[in-house]
């Protein structure tokens, strides 16, 4: 076995993580960065961090994630980050040559202390920050939410640094994207043209996180969200923020700066919470809802309705991010499948409300925690002690998959043993049938690998 | 001009287009970095020394060096990371150090991660109650034979006292508990984190057990971390030659077994980047001596192995090694007389680790491929240029951060007899503690450059356009989006092994099949390669 330690004697722990259900801020300030367009994050910080922040985004994506850092040593560690991160700053417009630099911070500048806004205006005023270039800022402390709240922090440096409100409205909805894939991202400005709603898209990563090959290297490839669109934010007719964890905070942020109004939905993963971003836009853009998504949602409806026996009453177990739970814990209710374990290390008060809401009366035996110590271990233990027929989660899910044969299907970050989340969404109707195809697909590849011979079928 | 002259040339016009973007201060640091190869004269390079802030470099911290590389394969301790999450996170798995339990109930924690989870409040408060609570926890849970503690950045700072942690959890629970102070700012690169790891293992792991693994010629293999399963083909090997393997710092191994290495009769330093401090600090306290050894390439492989049959001087281990020699050469030519056709003469690069660039040279060198430039992450002095320099290199403020353990010779434990052989086999000639480094093997006109950059990475491929170019996941699609294929020798691929003859075999393929490949001549459309549309459309059909 794997996980051979793993038991269903659970015993109470404070202080201990196993298997984690999150990972650090940094990592998330360093994804949103990459979906502005010719942005170079940067890690103030130590190598490692940004190495590794690197490491983990180019496994996901198998593509360029490039990024800097302010290398620190014992000797910036006592002294402060303040001239390595000048020293950055110049050395990055000089070689590097962005639009823009997003500076995050770590859990190593933090507790020295560090200042990035007064550092970064040191740079500018000594000259380090070329004629028309920009260095935005995020404090993303490790020790506090995570990887979550460092994409929220980051998304919400962007607005805070740029958005500006001059007076002019337009007729543009701004839509904040919360974390999902490149593949997501095109589904939702897809979606959003077929209903005639013109959005500006914080941030975008695909044509960044999904560049095709084409035998040059571009450091800034031609995605992302255009600084001038980010600065006419500012004058949007409304926010639509995707996802509470990530998209709260810049949200606000853009109504006290900018005066536009906000309202949060769910990530639009399965049918109600896309109904919701459908129903949004067409809310906010004062559109109507076009043929075209009525019957791409019809053919989603279709393909439940014909798959329904396979789906009805299955026990699932979930791990994640808290924008992607909730509306995929909704989704699966819809199913009529049994969501009955899920867990995830970001905290906030709203998971438990939620699942609460979506899950204490239909599916009573539901156990679900988040935050401190509601990590990948714990809820194998509830395995352990009651199985389940499918796992969904990141590619960690793998060990308890294979250890105890249940059908497995990846979702969210980090997914680095599969392709394919990249250029598939899992947004939207479309998304939402592709994450069906895959439930199906594992759930019966099992029975037609397991099922007596006689009872093998031909037609399913 | 002669050949050489234009080679140099050219390796000068790159240089100087590599450095005429940087600022003066950080071209100047650079630019001895960068050197043209040149083994008859004794060059120095710029190594070990602080990376330049904003500089996209392929190094990661000490953190990652001290539980990443030399702890993270060891089966059945439990490593525990003591800092906020991400630190535990990343360093969970993604290695690839492959491990064989003794049996289906041995410990295994290498597929967990465990970590404090630190909070603002412990940052605030300290965090040594929870690191107190959360070994206590482990050990309830899990009952491991040891628990080894991490200490990421902020641990550092705030001044949590992790070894007294350590030390109070130990004399509670009876079990061996010790921490590492490998925070991530303690070095200018992982290589910080090698050292004190190898520190600690020295003082607190080593020498604990004194019961020997049976056998008649025992070994060591440090600085072998079973990637890919790189370990198990040498244990095979070992087996079949009748040395009997004590332990492996640390591949595929285990912590008793680690606790009892210094009754091996030899240690065999594979990476000597990693895990030299412990080689020599063992030969100090036990007196076991220690050879250099080389297990990438098929001839390497060959010459090592019969270094260490020879060292026994014992006829039948040395027929046996023959034997093994004899019957697996002929595969490996057989297979790289076969691959040569796709490889003579295709250029190849490779910037990574401490000893990897180093080694994987023979593999390419088999098969008569040329290695136009070659450089290391977090490589030393004497890893470029050969121990011979170890005295002339300056400590700096970076490294003298880096605790150097005085070590004298155990009272008890020092075996002087394994000195004694040691003397004896010199005056035969044979080489201990002998690494002549990579420069001398590299040919003159090649290009070496220390802890590169990615802006120098995409310079040196523009100028001399590599078949292939071996570096880490950071660099892998970056280099690939050019049109040059990367191999990466930290993972492999998730392929391997790639050490002593099947792995030769297995790489020679895998570089076969990623030089030979044609789909990069696919990158241009057929539309692409066509002039403009000219003349009529036709917009209907007539």
């Amino acid at each position: 076995m794997l996980l051979r330690h793993t038991t269903d004697e659970i015993k109470e722990r404070k202080a201990l993580t196993v298997n984690p259900a999150k990972t650090c801020q940094p990592v998330g300030a360093m994804y949103a960065a990459l979906g502005v367009h010719g942005c170079l994050p940067h890690s103030h910080g130590s190598q490692g961090c940004c190495s590794y922040h690197r490491s983990m985004l180019t496994r996901h994506y198998k593509e360029p994630v490039m990024a800097s850092t302010s290398s620190f040593t014992e000797g910036s560690s006592v002294f402060g980050g303040q001239s390595n991160l000048v020293q950055a700053i110049n050395n990055i417009f000089t070689i590097y040559n962005p639009d823009i630099i997003a500076i995050h911070s770590t859990c190593l500048s933090e507790t020295i202390g560090d200042d990035l806004k007064q550092i970064s205006q040191k740079a500018k005023e000594e000259g380090k920050v070329p004629e028309g270039k920009y260095v935005v800022y995020a404090n993303t402390p490790s020790y506090v939410g995570s990887h979550v709240t460092g994409y929220a922090n980051m998304v919400k440096g962007f607005i805070r640094s740029f958005a500006i409100n001059t007076g002019k409205k337009t007729k543009k909805i701004n839509v904040l994207s919360g974390w999902v894939e490149p593949s997501d991202m095109r589904e939702m400005k897809r979606l959003s043209e077929l209903m005639k709603v013109e959005i500006i898209l914080l941030p975008d990563t695909s044509d960044v996180l999904d560049a095709p090959m084409t035998g040059k290297h571009e450091m800034y490839p031609k995605g992302g969200t255009k600084l001038e669109d980010i600065v006419e934010m500012g004058n949007a007719k409304a926010t639509l923020g995707l996802g509470h964890w990530c998209t709260n905070d810049a949200a606000i942020q853009l109504e006290n700066t900018c005066k536009v109004k906000f309202t949060i939905e769910e990530l639009p993963i399965g049918i109600r919470a896309t109904d919701r971003y459908i129903q949004a836009l067409s809310r906010l853009g004062a559109v109507s809802v076009p043929q075209s998504i009525t019957d791409e949602r019809g053919r989603l409806l279709d393909m439940i309705t014909d798959m329904h026996q396979y789906l009805a009453g299955k026990r699932v177990a979930l791990w994640g991010d808290p924008d992607i739970l909730i509306p995929l814990t909704e989704f699966l209710v819809d199913m009529e499948m049994k969501p009955v374990y899920i867990v995830s290390g970001t905290p906030g008060k709203r998971f438990m409300k939620k699942m609460e809401e979506l899950l204490s009366e239909k599916i009573p035996e539901a156990k679900f925690k988040n935050g401190l110590n509601a990590d990948m271990y714990l809820m194998h233990q509830w395995i352990k002690q009651q199985g389940v027929d499918l796992l969904i989660g990141n590619t960690y899910g793998k060990y308890i998959s294979r250890d105890d044969g249940i059908p497995f299907v990846r979702l969210g970050f980090p997914t680095i043993d599969r392709v394919g989340h990249s250029y598939f969404p899992t947004a939207g109707y479309q998304g939402a049938m592709r994450l069906l195809e895959k439930i199906l697909n594992v759930l019966l590849d099992k029975q037609d690998a397991e099922c007596p011979e006689e009872k093998f079928e031909l037609v399913m | 001009m002669s050949p050489e002259e234009m080679k140099n040339n050219k390796i000068q016009e790159f240089t100087v287009d590599a450095l005429s973007k940087y600022p003066g201060k950080v071209a100047k640091k650079r630019s001895k970095s960068i050197l043209t190869n040149n083994p008859e004269a004794a060059l120095e390079i710029q190594a070990n020394v602080r990376t330049i802030p904003g500089i996209i470099t392929q190094r990661g911290c000490t953190y990652a060096g001290c539980k990443g590389v030399v702890l993270g394969p060891t089966r059945d301790v439990l490593n525990l990371t003591h800092g906020p999450i991400g630190c535990g996170y990343y360093s969970w798995l993604t290695r690839r150090n492959q491990t064989r339990p003794e049996t289906d109930e041995s410990a295994n924690f290498i597929t967990y991660s465990f970590s404090t989870d630190m909070q603002d409040e412990n940052i605030v408060f300290g965090g040594e109650k929870k690191l107190k609570q959360a070994i206590i926890e482990a050990y309830e849970i899990f009952k491991p034979h040891s628990i080894a503690v991490f200490s990421t950045c902020p641990v550092g700072l705030i001044g949590d006292d992790v070894h007294q942690v350590c030390a109070e959890a130990e004399k509670e629970l009876g079990i061996n508990i010790f921490g590492f102070s490998c925070e991530g700012y303690r070095g200018v690169s992982q290589s910080a984190g090698h050292h004190i790891a190898n520190n600690k293992i020295f003082t607190d792991v080593v020498g604990i057990n004194d019961e020997p693994k049976p056998g008649k010629y025992t070994v060591n293999l440090l600085g072998e971390y079973n990637i890919g399963g790189d370990a198990f083909e040498i244990e095979e090997l070992f087996e079949e030659m009748g040395i009997t393997l004590t332990s492996t710092f640390s591949g595929n191994s285990s912590i008793y077994d680690m606790e009892r290495a210094h009754t091996a009769d030899l240690n065999m330093v594979m990476c000597h980047r990693s895990i030299n401090y412990i080689a020599e600090m063992m030969e100090k306290k036990y007196g076991t001596p220690w050879i250099k050894v080389n297990f990438i390439g098929a001839e390497s492989t060959a010459k090592s192995l019969m270094k260490i049959a020879d060292y026994f001087d014992d006829e039948e281990i040395i027929a046996k090694t023959k034997a093994i020699i004899e019957r697996e050469m002929p595969k490996v030519k057989a297979v790289v007389d076969e691959v040569k056709k796709t490889t003579r003469g295709k250029r190849a690069m490779l910037f990574v680790g401490g000893s990897r660039a180093h080694h994987y040279q023979d593999l390419f060198n088999e098969m008569e491929m040329e290695i136009v430039a070659a450089g290391y992450e977090f490589a030393h002095r004497d890893d470029y240029e050969g121990r011979k320099v170890l005295p002339d290199i300056k400590v700096d403020a970076d490294s003298r951060n880096i605790e150097e353990l005085t070590v004298t010779a155990d009272p008890e434990r020092y075996d002087a007899s394994k000195q004694e052989k040691k003397v004896k086999k010199e005056a035969e000639g044979y080489l201990f503690e002998n690494y002549e480094g990579m420069m001398p093997e590299m040919k003159k006109g090649t290009v070496v450059i220390d802890d590169i950059s990615h802006w120098e990475s995409e310079k040196l491929i523009e100028h001399f356009k590599p078949a292939v170019f071996c570096a880490g996941i950071k660099e892998k699609y970056a280099i690939q989006k050019m049109g040059v294929p990367l191999k990466q020798l930290h993972s492999y691929d998730y392929g391997g092994p790639y050490a002593a003859f099947d792995g030769a075999i297995n790489f020679y393929k895998d570089i076969e099949r990623i030089v030979g490949t044609k789909i990069w001549s696919m990158i241009k459309a057929p539309w692409e390669n066509e002039p403009e549309l000219v003349g009529e459309v036709y917009t209907e059909m007539q």
